[in-house]
């Protein structure tokens, strides 16, 4: 099928296999290999990203359903390089260890933070809950958004 | 040391990377002309392989190749095992060059666990390897199989192995048994307990992955995969499993996210996608799942034991010996034997002075995914069993259990201490760590807390953990002793280029520990110069002289010191010319923050950049001086270090519903110095989440055919972000005097207690319902269950 989409602001028009899921399109066709695959369930989150205003598993889509979407990755999230305050927080307050879970949970992250600019710790650890992380043990995750939510404030 | 910069609480400079999602992970590796690769897999736990048929696979779309164990036959070894359990006889055929075998790359004939593999399908995409694999038939004869050393102890049981007579591995003993006994014997009070330390699933976010390019012209391989170990794996797969040239194999380790000991091992797809590679002519590429990593990849623990402890009325410990059936798996794994043994063996009289003591391990091949390390492995299994049969003897003798650990704990004025069960312990304050953890618990008020939590119908349990963990892997002759095949020590490369910038290249590969940012922080330290000047090369055999790895937390405490004792040479080098230049003897030349100058002589000073300029140039140096700043050295330590700590948990349990709370959790450790509290407080808090996983969800459950049940993250739970409460952390600091630095390892220690503290909890909390003891993981069911059966 030939679908059409807009992915961090460049427009993809490609031909694919309607079984083709979306983390596959925007890691194989797109070259954006920023979302992981590190699941076969669903469970994971390392490969959230934004499809138009909300957060998806991009995992859990077909690429013909994002078929005219606007779709963000991590990568799209900031332009030349530069971090987003989230993403300062995070690496400040060593919420990323291995790197390998981080896309995904900038993407639920930042999703959480446009829903509810001023979380609670109960909230943030809530708009994670689809976000598995084995290095930090969520307490540097969860003190990054507390304190980007500070700086903002 | 000259700066401030070791100790601060630097930012890890790889994570901006990390965050923008332009880390290459092994799978993200695109190389032209790529092939992809994927497993066929064993459906049974144990089953004789009557025939594969690949012809219908063969045919399908993109598909270039399949492969089975008998088109491998004299290409590729057997892959080996280096350790083994030291100092008895290990059973298992061996590999054809001698050394201790491991078992197939592909299934040869018959299947022993649930995820081995039995053929290898490439194709153009991966999809293509994927649809095609499943078209792979294999025709099975089923066979009784094993899943527990219970079962494949017992007389009749099915064998896995013809050369391995009752399934055992090995009988592996530490310590005196008859004196132990004699104490026992005589003992005024002893007590005993059964527990089943069970199966986990490592399960880093990152699943293994392994990328083979061959370069025809030159007869050159290199290997890009998720290895904690480049150069071990490059030697053990060159010469043992590939049968090629040393130097034709470049090993390269990419950023690895997460490992946690999983990625230390060898594992079939690395011979295979090399092989592959160049009998294809073009590169290729395996990437696993979740499920296959979870059939596949090394798992963790699995000890079922038994101890007795034996003390006197008034709380003095007299004697500990404990007994432990290790489930190995069907294979050995890399290093698994040695692990489930000398780890945990030597490992149980924690840290208390006991003065007789013995552990025996059975290590026992079952039809189930070979074992490997986990987080704090053999010393966590170690802990858990010590410190619940200590939180027993407390109740049995009506002690206070954190009073009996301050009296039995190694007083610091018996360092080194000798154990009993071979391992000597460096230095400490045990008891000051646990005073400390009690005092942040606000530990004599908890008996209030308990009363309320009583009053709003919640049972609430106190559990301690106290440990020391052996890390540091360690003394090559000592390893030898214990049977590892292959040295133990570290390396590192100082070379320090024109403009005083510094590149330095360490042996061992981070999988998540900021290296590059803690190892810059201890050459810059140690040359008196800013982080910024220095880049860390790791992970890759082109680059790094020589190494060992990540394993056993070793990496900072021996890789870090012969860094350290390199940037030590670079500076002495730096003396003798700047001396020279200056016109003065020597020891009249004083280093501080990057420059050389001699006091009372106002302006005769040399900077770092003029020294590293000036050495560079060559010119007019002192007399047999080599020009350049080009420094390797290794560090073997004489012993291992011994990190230690308390932890303290305070749970709540709804006697009605069986749910637990983790209402205060307090962890106090003791790495020796800290080279970045951010960093190792990121390590600390990883791991304890890791160690309350399994305390609280985690279990790999097989049935009794051999099948996984818990083969994906919807079957086996893993810790979120809202199962972690807060942690209320403390350090004291005790350095080891095996190394320059005093540093002792930190990247898994804290996981060891964990599940000890919670155990302890949890079996406290449950007193008051008639419970005595029950296993891991403390699920609402289970707690729900246990209660309702102690009240009848």
């Amino acid at each position: 099928m030939r679908i059409t989409l807009t992915v961090n602001g460049d427009r993809v028009e490609q031909d694919v296999p309607p079984n083709v899921l979306l983390v596959d399109l925007l890691r194989d066709t797109c070259e954006l290999t920023g979302a992981k695959v590190g699941c076969d369930t669903g469970q994971c989150g390392t490969c959230v990203v934004r499809l138009g205003d909300r957060s998806v598993k991009s995992c859990q889509m077909l690429a013909v359903q994002a078929d005219g979407a606007e779709v963000t990755t991590v990568e799209g999230l900031s332009g030349d390089g530069e971090l987003t305050p989230l993403q300062e927080a995070l690496w400040e307050e060593h919420g990323a260890q291995c790197g390998f879970c981080v896309p995904g949970m900038v993407m639920s992250l930042t999703d959480l933070l446009e829903r509810d600019s001023a979380p609670d710790e109960q909230a943030i650890r809530a708009g994670i809950a689809g976000n598995l992380c084995r290095c930090t043990g969520y307490g540097a995750v969860v003190r990054a958004v507390q304190k980007a939510v500070k700086d903002k404030s | 040391m000259t700066t401030e910069t070791f100790g601060a609480g630097l930012k890890d400079r790889d994570v901006p990377a990390m965050l923008r999602g332009d880390t290459t992970f092994t799978s993200d590796l695109r190389l032209p002309g790529m092939l992809h690769m994927e497993f066929v897999r064993s459906e049974h736990g144990h089953a004789r392989i009557d025939g594969i048929d690949t012809a219908e696979a063969r045919e399908m779309p993109g598909v270039v190749t399949v492969v089975t164990g008998e088109d491998l036959a004299g290409k590729l070894m057997p892959m080996p095992c280096i350790w083994i359990p030291g100092g008895v006889e290990s059973h298992f055929p061996p590999h054809p060059y001698g050394v201790p075998g491991a078992g197939p790359v592909l299934a040869e004939g018959v299947v022993r666990f649930i995820g081995e593999p039995v053929a290898a399908v490439v194709a153009e995409t991966a999809e293509q390897a994927r649809a095609a694999a499943r078209k792979v038939a294999v025709a099975y004869t089923p066979l009784a199989a094993v899943t527990t050393p219970r079962q494949a102890l017992a007389e009749g049981a099915p064998q896995l192995h013809d050369a391995v007579p009752g399934n055992l591995n090995a009988l592996w003993t530490c310590g005196d048994a008859e004196r132990t006994d004699a104490a026992i014997a005589e003992a005024e009070v002893v007590v005993e307990l059964d527990l089943y330390n069970q199966r986990t699933i490592n399960n880093p976010m990152e699943p293994r992955a392994a990328v083979g390019d061959y370069d025809p012209v030159k007869d050159e391989y290199t290997l890009y995969a998720t290895t904690q170990s480049p150069h071990n794996h490059r030697f053990l797969l060159s010469a043992l499993v590939l049968g090629i040239p040393f130097n034709k194999l470049r090993v390269i380790a990419p950023p690895i996210g997460g490992s946690f000991g999983t990625k230390g091992y060898l594992y079939p797809d690395m011979p295979l996608v090399l092989f592959l590679a160049r009998t294809l002519g073009r590169p290729v590429r395996w990437a696993d799942t979740r499920e296959g990593l979870m059939r596949s990849t090394v798992q963790g623990r699995d000890h079922l034991q038994h101890v007795t402890l034996a003390g006197t009325r008034d709380g003095r410990i007299t004697a500990l010996r404990c007994t432990s059936y290790a489930n190995l798996g069907a294979y050995p794994s890399t290093i698994g034997p040695g692990v489930a043994t000398a780890l945990m063996g030597r490992s149980v009289t924690g840290p208390y002075a006991i003065p007789n003591a013995f552990c025996e391990v059975h290590a026992v091949f079952t039809n189930t995914v070979p074992l490997g390390a986990q987080r704090g492995s053999g010393r966590a299994e170690a802990t858990t069993i010590t410190e619940r049969v200590l939180d027993l003897y407390a109740k049995e003798i009506g002690a206070d259990p954190a009073e009996v650990r301050l009296r039995n704990m190694v007083p610091p004025d018996r360092f080194p201490y000798e154990n009993g069960l071979g391992w000597t312990y460096d230095s400490g304050d045990y008891a000051a760590a646990l005073r400390r953890a009690l005092e942040l618990a606000d530990y004599s008020k908890l008996e209030v807390l308990r009363r309320e939590a009583r009053e709003r119908g919640k049972l609430l349990g106190v559990g301690i953990g106290s440990f020391v963990a052996i890390c540091g892997v360690g003394p090559s002759t000592r390893m030898q002793a214990e049977g590892m095949l292959g040295g133990t020590w570290e390396s590192a490369n100082i070379r320090v280029h024109p403009n005083g910038e510094v590149a330095a290249t360490i042996g061992s590969t981070s999988t998540g520990q900021s290296h590059t940012t803690t190892f810059a922080q201890i050459v810059a330290s140690e040359l008196g110069i800013d982080p910024s000047a220095v880049t860390i090369f790791q992970a890759d055999t082109q680059k790094a002289p020589y190494g060992q790895g990540t394993y056993g937390s070793r990496s900072y405490s021996v890789g870090g010191p012969a860094l350290a004792l390199a940037a030590r040479q670079v500076i002495a080098k730096m003396r003798t010319a700047a001396a020279h230049f200056l016109g003065v003897p020597e020891d009249q030349v004083e280093y501080a923050d990057g420059t050389f100058s001699v006091p009372g002589r106002e302006g005769a000073s040399k900077t770092f950049q003029d020294m590293a300029m000036a050495l560079w140039y060559g010119w007019s140096l002192p007399p047999g001086m080599e020009p350049t700043l080009d420094v390797t050295t290794f560090f073997d330590p004489p012993d291992f270090n011994y990190p230690y700590g308390s932890h303290l948990a305070v749970v709540e349990i709804d006697e009605t519903t069986g749910e637990l709370e983790i209402v205060r959790y307090v962890a106090v450790h003791d790495v020796g110095p800290i080279g970045n509290p951010l960093v190792v407080n990121g390590q600390f808090e990883g791991s304890i989440a890791h160690g309350l996983g399994q305390a609280l969800m985690e279990r790999a459950r097989y049935d009794e055919t051999g099948a996984l049940l818990t083969a994906d993250l919807t079957t086996y739970a893993m810790p979120r972000a809202h199962d972690i409460p807060r942690f209320v952390m403390d350090t004291t600091e005790t350095p080891s005097p095996h190394n320059p630095l005093g540093v002792k390892g930190a990247g898994e220690i804290a996981t060891v207690p964990v599940t000890a503290a919670v155990a302890n909890a949890v079996c406290d909390a449950l007193r008051e319902a008639g419970v005595r003891h029950l296993d891991m993981p403390y699920t609402p069911e289970k707690i729900w269950r246990a209660i309702r059966e102690a009240k009848g």
